[in-house]
């Protein structure tokens, strides 16, 4: 199964870097679900099979949906397109390219040193995942769910648009 | 279920980071930045569940639960924010939006 | 019946307070009860006091009363306390009666002024500090006392504020005496570092057994010492500031820079005689300093035409001589001259003062003249004070102390014919410029005209001051006359006597002083009260007309502190003008200020550049915790 593994890990990392580079934004959101199901992928190979069901479910499920929604309703059409490869001119990856390759390499360096543990050795059970969120780990739960009570409240006000509003932000 | 070294794991997330945070840098259009972001809360869940997955523990997908919590909050104030701006700006140039310029 | 001793300082001080507090809601007539009262009862108390200690003297020739503690600091635990012995008692019975005069004057001459309560305030504040002054046991009381004089004769030189003249003169007076204000606080804070108390009775035991006679440390300290008490007492080289501090009313003069204030360096001087014992060098300084002012003041005053200001410059003269006697040693010598100086001097400037009042506040001689019969008695008393300041053989007091310090100039083992030879040219010039000013302002034509005689409370103080310059020589005489030495008798039970000398040389030196007298007195008739016009005609000259100016500016000390202090201390706030420090925190700003300018180029306000930041300065922050 460490197949499973590479080939998901290698298929999350293609898919990444197209949507990173797509100009039309459909494109590209069709490309961030396609990596989020790798990554779903890679879950199940190391066991996580809970963590995998909710990527996909509420990940790719619920939060690309949302994205889906909100290019629906903005409409940028095929003139955002042409903006967007106007855009994308080659000169202005190299900065960005480059602080990206630095942040990589000191991963590395840190990872060279590991201790060579191995991952995914054991299926974690959904039941132990329950169990500990539940037991040690639920005043954090009753944090996000605060945080989502936000969440909820802000999106709403700010999603509000008032008849004749001239220069709201 | 098959062992891998952590470290590699690690390196899948690592590198989906680097990237979404390229991708932060050099898009120009609010909805890829966003998009972007996506991918770097997504690495960073990553990178729990294999060190959870490392120890045989619960705790990397509880700490995968709370961020995925983190991103649906932000996502949902983030586009309504992305709705906002375009109705203010008509355009989604994140450069519009320069009125704090000092 | 010692214990009232501290109701001499006290009565002053509490009327001070009363004064300063509820003064100008009382009537006049209040305000000169409580201000003239206060210094009444001091005097009564004194006058009591000083009666039993001279009959019948305590065993040891001296009455300590401690008050409490001052302060307890570390190893510092100044004890404020009064000391009466021969020497504070003169000084206590001098000022005291002499102030009670002036006071009882003022209230009359006053009367007239808006500030009349605060007047009598701050004579009644003076009497107090002036009385812990002289009788203070510790060098710290004292120095109490001391800044108190001080602060008083600024706040009544410049009692008419509201004239910037009179400002500046009481502001030049602190200043200068200020001066010697400080070099008299290091001499304390050396003191007090080498001995570790200020009770000067300590002091001046541990001073003898420490210290060598001659060593450097006693130099040092008497020295600084003394450059106090030439501050206070307007000898060279701070004398400059006594002549301009007659812009004060009169009876402020009379009291501070005649009588009391300025003899202040005399007293302290002759209280520390042990530490300027042990310093010869000092103590010919002393001898030197005063020779040197009597001449320099006494030539000043011949030519002054102001009548105040020619009183000032004789009270520096005077008090030279008395610097003159503590340098060779004569110490009871130089407090009778005090005593004495105190009455006549006191005198001569109350009676200017009724001149002046008379004649419309006119204090110009040149413009005076013939008050002789508009004033009779101002004339007589000022003829006898005159006299008296002159030394007029025999009838004056002047004559016996201040022969008896130029005798002394010459037969003490410290003295030598220099001092002798100043003495008496002073003692020929202080006749001339006296007795100019007599024939000036009483004789010749009659320039002004007076408006109104003297009130019987201005003139009692008067006459009382008159009979004491006649009769208060009297205690001290001289051998070859009739040999009373109760004076000296009584001041050696607290400082040292000085060797007799041979009879017929001291008869040979006041023959000759006496003669000198005469001389001047003459010199005076013939220049300023005869007809002849030789003193214009030398006036008018060139080189007389260079030598009067030369002389009228005392001797140019003004101009020359000018140049040397003033004028570069100006020129410092000239170009400091834009204060330099200003630069550093100016600086400051413009820095912040270029800051600005650097940061604000980041602030782009797009999104873009601020997650750039973001991320590189992550990136940095890993590079960091990974790599060190």
């Amino acid at each position: 199964m460490n197949f499973l593994f590479y080939i998901s890990a290698a298929i999350a990392v293609l898919s990444t870097v197209m949507v990173v580079t797509r100009p039309n934004p459909v494109h590209g959101l069709l490309y961030l679900v396609l990596s989020l199901f790798s990554v779903a992928l890679v879950f199940l190979s190391l066991g996580a099979n809970f963590a995998a069901a909710l990527e996909v479910i509420v990940y790719a499920g619920a939060i690309m949906v949302l994205f889906v929604f909100v290019i629906l309703l903005i409409n940028p059409g095929s003139e955002a397109t042409d903006r967007e490869k106007r855009w994308l001119t080659p000169g202005i990856w190299v900065g960005p390219s480059i602080l990206a390759v630095v942040l990589l390499l000191e991963l590395i360096y840190v990872l060279a040193f590991g201790g060579g543990q191995l991952s995914g050795v054991k299926e974690v059970t959904p039941k132990e995942v329950g169990l500990s969120l539940f037991g040690p780990y639920v005043l954090g739960v009753e944090l996000a769910s605060m945080l989502l009570l936000a969440a909820i409240v802000g999106a709403y006000h700010l999603g509000r648009r008032r008849a004749g509003e001239g220069d709201e932000s | 279920m098959a062992p891998v070294p952590v470290e590699h794991g690690l390196l899948l997330a690592g590198i989906l980071f680097a990237l979404g945070t390229v991708g932060v840098l050099v898009r120009r259009n609010i909805l890829f930045i966003l998009m972007s972001l996506e991918i770097m809360l997504n690495a960073a869940g990553l990178a729990f569940v294999v060190s959870g997955a490392a120890w045989a523990q619960a705790d990397g997908q509880v700490m995968f639960i709370f961020i995925l919590t983190i991103a649906a909050a932000e996502v949902s104030v983030g586009l309504a924010l992305v709705l906002q701006f375009y109705h203010r700006f008509k355009t989604l140039d994140a450069d519009a939006a320069d009125r704090m310029r000092g | 019946m010692f214990e009232v001793l501290w109701l001499i300082p006290a009565m002053p001080l509490a009327g001070f307070f009363v004064l300063a507090v509820a003064g100008s809601r009382l009537p006049r007539a209040g305000v000169a009860f409580i201000g003239v009262g206060s210094v009444a009862i001091s005097s009564a108390v004194a006058l009591w006091i000083g009666g039993n200690f001279i009959w019948w003297p305590p065993q040891e020739q001296a009455v300590t009363q401690t008050l409490w503690t001052w302060m307890d600091v570390a190893s510092f635990s100044p004890r404020l306390g009064l000391r009466l012995d021969a020497l504070s008692t003169v000084m206590v019975l001098v000022v005291t009666f002499v102030g009670f005069l002036i006071h009882l004057y003022s209230s009359q001459y006053m009367i007239d002024d808006a500030g009349y309560a605060r007047f009598f305030a701050y004579m009644n504040l003076f009497m107090a500090s002036m009385l812990i002054l002289v009788l203070a046991d510790n060098l710290l009381f004292l120095y109490l006392g001391w800044e108190g004089v001080g602060l008083c004769s600024y706040l009544l030189i410049g009692f008419w504020y509201e004239d910037p003249t009179n400002a500046r003169a009481a502001v030049k007076a602190f200043i200068v005496t200020r001066t010697g204000d400080t070099a008299f606080a290091i001499g304390l804070f050396l003191l007090f570092n080498t001995f570790g108390t200020l009770q000067i009775q300590d002091v001046m035991t541990r001073a003898s057994q420490q210290w060598a006679a001659g060593s450097a440390t006693a130099t040092f300290a008497a020295a600084l010492l003394l450059g106090g008490a030439l501050g206070k007492s307007a000898q060279l080289p701070l004398q400059t500031w006594l002549p301009d501090a007659m812009a004060g009313p009169t009876p402020v003069s009379a009291l501070i820079h005649a009588a009391t204030m300025v003899t202040a360096g005399v007293y302290l001087i002759a209280r520390t005689h042990v530490l300027f014992e042990l310093a010869p060098a000092v103590q010919g300084a002393v001898a030197i300093i005063g020779a040197a002012t009597l001449l320099v003041a006494g030539f000043s005053a011949l030519v002054q035409s102001d009548l105040k200001r020619a009183l000032a410059y004789s009270t520096i003269s005077q008090i030279g001589y008395m610097f003159l006697a503590l340098g060779v040693g004569a110490w009871s010598a130089a407090l009778f001259h005090f005593a004495n100086h105190a009455f006549f001097k006191a005198l001569l400037f109350l009676t200017a003062g009724v001149v002046i009042q008379s004649a419309h506040h006119e204090q110009n001689m040149l413009k005076l003249g013939g008050l002789r019969k508009q004033l009779p008695l101002a004339f007589w008393v000022f003829l006898i004070g005159a006299s008296a300041l002159s030394s007029f053989p025999l009838v004056t007091n002047g004559f016996y102390s201040k022969d008896q310090i130029i005798w002394y100039a010459w037969s003490s083992p410290l003295g030598n014919s220099w001092l002798w030879a100043a003495g008496l040219l002073g003692a020929i010039v202080t006749a001339v410029y006296s007795f100019r000013m007599v024939f000036l302002t009483f004789f010749g034509t009659a320039k002004t005209h007076t408006a109104h005689r003297p009130s019987q409370i201005m003139s009692i103080p008067l006459v009382v001051l008159a009979v004491l310059s006649v009769v208060s020589g009297f205690v001290q005489v001289p051998h070859w006359l009739g040999n009373t030495r109760c004076f000296s008798a009584f001041i050696e039970t607290a400082l040292p006597s000085i060797g007799e000398g041979p009879v017929v040389a001291e008869l040979v030196s006041t023959v000759i002083v006496a003669l000198g007298t005469v001389l001047g007195i003459c010199l005076a008739y013939v220049f300023f009260g005869g007809k002849w016009p030789y003193a214009d005609a030398i006036a008018e000259s060139a080189r007389g007309a260079a030598l009067h100016r030369f002389l009228f500016a005392g001797w140019g000390f003004d101009w020359m502190y000018g140049m040397l202090i003033v004028r570069p201390f100006f020129w410092i706030t000239r170009v400091n003008r834009d204060d330099i420090v200003d630069l550093v925190f100016d600086a400051v700003a413009g820095m912040v200020e270029v800051m600005h300018h650097v940061l604000s180029w980041t602030q782009t306000g797009r999104l873009r550049g601020y997650a750039m930041g973001i991320a590189l300065g992550a990136v940095l922050t890993i590079a960091i915790l990974v790599f060190v």
